[in-house]
C-alpha cells in the first residue's frame, strides 16, 4: 500500500524539507516503520526508547485519530493520508513531575510503570479513561474494585438497589456492615479506600430507555454487569447508538460468558441473540442460584478487557464469546460474527432509538402470569390461624428440594413446580389447599395453573415462606 | 544560535494574555517567517488551554487547535514557528515537563507572570538529542531590558533535563 505521510513543520528538516513523504505499508505501524527506514533522524522525535509512540505525538489516518481506530494496527488503503500531529503541552513543574502523575501516583502504580506495555504513558491513559459499570452486584464488584486499583481515572456506577444479606456471598465490594445501605454509596466507600485518586460518579437509578443515552454520554467504555435481559438489551443498543464498546459478562450457577460487543469490527449482543428467551425460561441468579466465586472470574475477565481497551494493547474479545464452566474448570471460546441483518448494528438498522425493553423481553406477560387475584391469596397470619384452629388445610410447597431442605412449613408437601403435572395425583381438589414457594411468584404460577384445570379451593400464600418466617414463625430460616 | 525576532505587537499580545489568564497558564501559537538569519514572529494566535484541571501549572493544545494553527498560518502566507505559554509565579525557564513534550525546531516562548504582572520573557529550542533546551535569544530594539528570569533557578530547572 502506498500512502502519504504529512510531516509537521518542525520535522521537515529530517525528511529533506518536504511537507509529505510517500511510504509503503498495510498498517499504520508498517507505514511508520517504512518512514523510519527512510528517515531515521525523525525516529527519536516520534518514538521513545522503548519504541512506543511518544505521548505527545498523535497520528491521524485521514481525519480519524488512530486511537479511535485500531492504533498501530489500523489498516491502510492506497490514497490514505497519515498526518503526524504534535500535541503541544507544557507548563512549570518539578523535574520529577512525570507525565501528569503525582509522586504518590508514581509510587502507587510502579508495578504498571515498569512494564513497557503500560509505562507512564499507559498509566496516563488509564487515568484519563472514563468507564461506566452498570450494576454493582456480583460482576460489578470485582470490576469496579480492580479498575479502581488499576488507576482508571473516572468510574461511573449505576445501581438503584440496597445491599441485602444474600448479596454478601459474592458481591465483595459490599461488607456485612453495609447491609441496608444504598449499593452505589457502599461501593463508592470501598473504592475510596482502595484508591482515593479515582473520581467516582454515582448514578443511583435504574438504567432505562429514558436516561441511558444521557448517562452513557460521559463515558468511553461501558461494562455490563447486569443480571436481566431487558437491561442487557438496553445497554447493548445504547452502546451501539453511542458508538461505545460494551464489555459484557453474564453468569448462571456454575457457568459464565464474556465478550466485547459493539466494536465497529465485531458483533453486538443482538447479532448473537436477536431475541430474548421466552420470559421465565432462563432463571435469574435469585431463582437459580450462582456459585459465589463465579462472578469474580467473569467480572475480572471484563475488567481485563476494559483495561486493554483503555491502554489500546493486546487482543480483546471482539468477535469471540468466551465460555467458562467452573465445575469442569474449562474455558472455551466461540467465534462470533457481525450479523449484517442485525436490527441495531446491521447494514439497514431498524432500531434507531431506544425501545421499551420490558415489552421486548415479554416482562408484562410474565408479570400477568405471576399475578394472582387478591381473592385467591391468603395472608401468612390467616393460614396460621386456620392451622391453629385445626382446620383441614393441605400445604403444597412448589420449591426445589434443595430449598425444602433449608426450611419448610410443618406438614407441607413438596412437589417442585417443574414436576407439578406428574405430581397431580397427590392432590385432592376437594380439600382446601394453600400453595407456597420462596416469595410467592412460582406458587402464583402454580395457583393459576391449578385454578385453570378446575381446582377451586386453592390459594397462594402471599410472600411465600419468606413472609411466613417474618410474620408467623421466626424459627423458619430465611434465605 | 540565531536570534528570534518578535514584533512588538506580538510580544505585547503574549504578555497581555499571560496577565489575563493568571493564575492559570495561557498558551498560543507563534506565526511568522523562517529566514536564514533566524525566525521572525509577526503574529500570535491565542489558543484555549485544553486542560480541564491543573491549569495553573499545565497547558495543552489539542490536535484540532494545532491543525487550525497550521491552516491559519498557511492562509496568512506564514509559517507556524512555535508556541508560547506562561509560567504563573514561576521563572521563565522551561521545566522538565516542557522538555518531555517538546518538538525540535519549534520555538517555545515562556513568559513569567508574577502576581498577575508579566515579567521576563524567554525563548527556547530543543536540542537535536532531545536532552535539553537551549535558549534562543530574543532580539529586541533597545527599548526593553534583556530578561532571562532568575539565572540560578533557570539553571536548576535545566538540570532536570
Amino acid at each position: 500500500m502506498a500512502v502519504k505521510v504529512l510531516i509537521p513543520t518542525p520535522l521537515r528538516s529530517y525528511v529533506g524539507n518536504v511537507s509529505s513523504v510517500e511510504v509503503q505499508g498495510g498498517t499504520v505501524g508498517e507505514a511508520m516503520n517504512d518512514l523510519l527506514k527512510r528517515h531515521d533522524g525523525i525516529r527519536k522525535h516520534l518514538f521513545d526508547a522503548q519504541g512506543q509512540l511518544r505521548s505527545f505525538v498523535n497520528l491521524y489516518v485521514n481525519d480519524e485519530d488512530i486511537r479511535h481506530l485500531s492504533r498501530m494496527q489500523t489498516a491502510l488503503k492506497d490514497t490514505d493520508t497519515i498526518t503526524i500531529i504534535p500535541s503541544v503541552a507544557g507548563g512549570r513543574g518539578s523535574a520529577s513531575g512525570g507525565v501528569g502523575l503525582s509522586n504518590a501516583e508514581i509510587r502507587r502504580y510502579s508495578r504498571h510503570l515498569i512494564m513497557p506495555e503500560v509505562g507512564l504513558r499507559g498509566q496516563q491513559r488509564l487515568k484519563s479513561a472514563k468507564v461506566l459499570c452498570v450494576g454493582t452486584g456480583g460482576l460489578g464488584s470485582p470490576l469496579a474494585m480492580y479498575l479502581a486499583a488499576a488507576g482508571i481515572g473516572t468510574l461511573g456506577l449505576v445501581d438503584f438497589d440496597v445491599v441485602d444479606e444474600s448479596n454478601l456471598q459474592r458481591q465483595i465490594i459490599h461488607g456485612t456492615s453495609d447491609v441496608g445501605k444504598r449499593k452505589v454509596l457502599s461501593a463508592k466507600e470501598t473504592i475510596r479506600d482502595i484508591n482515593p485518586e479515582v473520581n467516582v460518579i454515582v448514578h443511583e437509578t435504574r438504567l432505562s430507555s429514558e436516561n441511558a443515552l444521557e448517562i452513557l454520554r460521559n463515558y468511553e467504555i461501558v461494562a455490563d454487569g447486569t443480571d436481566n435481559f431487558p437491561t442487557r438489551y438496553l445497554v447493548n443498543d445504547a452502546c451501539v447508538l453511542t458508538g461505545k464498546p460494551n464489555v459484557y459478562g453474564s453468569i448462571f450457577r456454575f457457568e459464565g460468558q464474556a465478550s466485547v460487543f459493539c466494536d465497529p469490527k465485531g458483533p453486538c449482543y443482538r447479532c448473537l441473540y436477536p431475541e430474548p428467551p421466552p420470559p421465565g425460561l432462563v432463571p435469574s441468579c435469585a431463582e437459580g442460584g450462582v456459585l459465589g466465586i463465579l462472578p469474580g472470574i467473569i467480572g475480572l475477565v471484563q475488567a481485563t478487557e476494559v483495561v486493554k481497551l483503555a491502554l489500546g494493547i493486546g487482543e480483546t474479545l471482539v468477535g469471540r464469546l468466551m465460555l467458562y464452566d467452573a465445575l469442569s474448570m474449562r474455558f472455551r471460546e466461540m467465534r462470533i460474527r457481525k450479523n449484517p441483518e442485525c436490527p441495531v448494528c446491521g447494514e439497514n438498522p431498524t432500531i434507531k432509538t431506544l425501545i421499551d425493553y420490558d415489552q421486548f423481553c415479554g416482562i408484562p406477560d410474565l408479570e400477568a402470569q405471576q399475578r394472582v387475584e387478591a381473592e385467591f391469596e391468603i395472608e401468612p397470619k390467616e393460614l396460621a390461624r386456620k392451622l391453629a384452629a385445626g382446620e383441614d388445610v393441605f400445604i403444597l410447597d412448589v420449591r426445589n428440594p434443595d430449598e425444602y431442605a433449608i426450611s419448610r412449613i410443618e406438614n407441607s408437601e413438596l412437589i417442585p413446580l417443574p414436576t407439578l403435572l406428574e405430581g397431580m395425583n397427590r392432590l385432592d381438589s376437594a380439600r382446601e389447599m394453600v400453595v407456597h414457594c420462596h416469595t410467592g411468584i412460582r406458587s402464583a404460577q402454580a395457583v393459576n395453573f391449578l385454578r385453570g384445570i378446575g381446582f377451586t379451593r386453592v390459594k397462594n400464600l402471599r410472600g411465600g415462606i419468606d413472609a411466613w418466617s417474618r410474620e408467623v414463625d421466626p424459627a423458619v430460616p430465611r434465605y | 544560535m540565531n536570534e528570534i525576532r518578535i514584533s512588538d505587537p506580538a510580544e505585547q499580545s503574549i504578555r497581555r494574555r499571560g496577565a489575563a489568564t493568571y493564575p492559570q497558564e495561557c498558551c498560543g501559537a507563534l506565526l511568522g517567517r523562517a529566514t536564514d538569519s533566524g525566525k521572525v514572529v509577526t503574529e500570535v494566535i491565542s489558543i484555549e488551554n485544553a486542560r480541564t484541571e491543573s491549569r495553573e501549572n499545565r497547558f495543552l493544545i489539542e490536535d484540532a487547535d494545532y491543525m487550525r494553527a497550521e491552516k491559519e498560518a498557511d492562509r496568512r502566507g506564514l509559517a507556524l514557528l512555535g508556541f508560547y505559554h506562561s509560567h504563573p509565579d514561576h521563572p521563565a525557564a522551561p521545566s522538565r515537563y516542557d522538555l518531555e513534550h517538546a518538538f525540535p525546531w519549534f520555538s517555545y516562548v515562556i513568559v513569567a507572570v508574577r502576581q498577575g504582572v508579566p515579567e521576563a520573557m524567554t525563548c527556547w529550542v530543543l536540542t537535536e538529542e532531545r536532552d535539553r533546551f537551549v535558549e534562543e535569544p530574543i532580539a529586541r530594539e533597545s527599548r526593553a531590558p534583556r530578561a532571562g528570569g532568575d539565572p540560578d533557578r533557570a539553571s536548576e530547572a535545566m538540570e532536570g533535563a
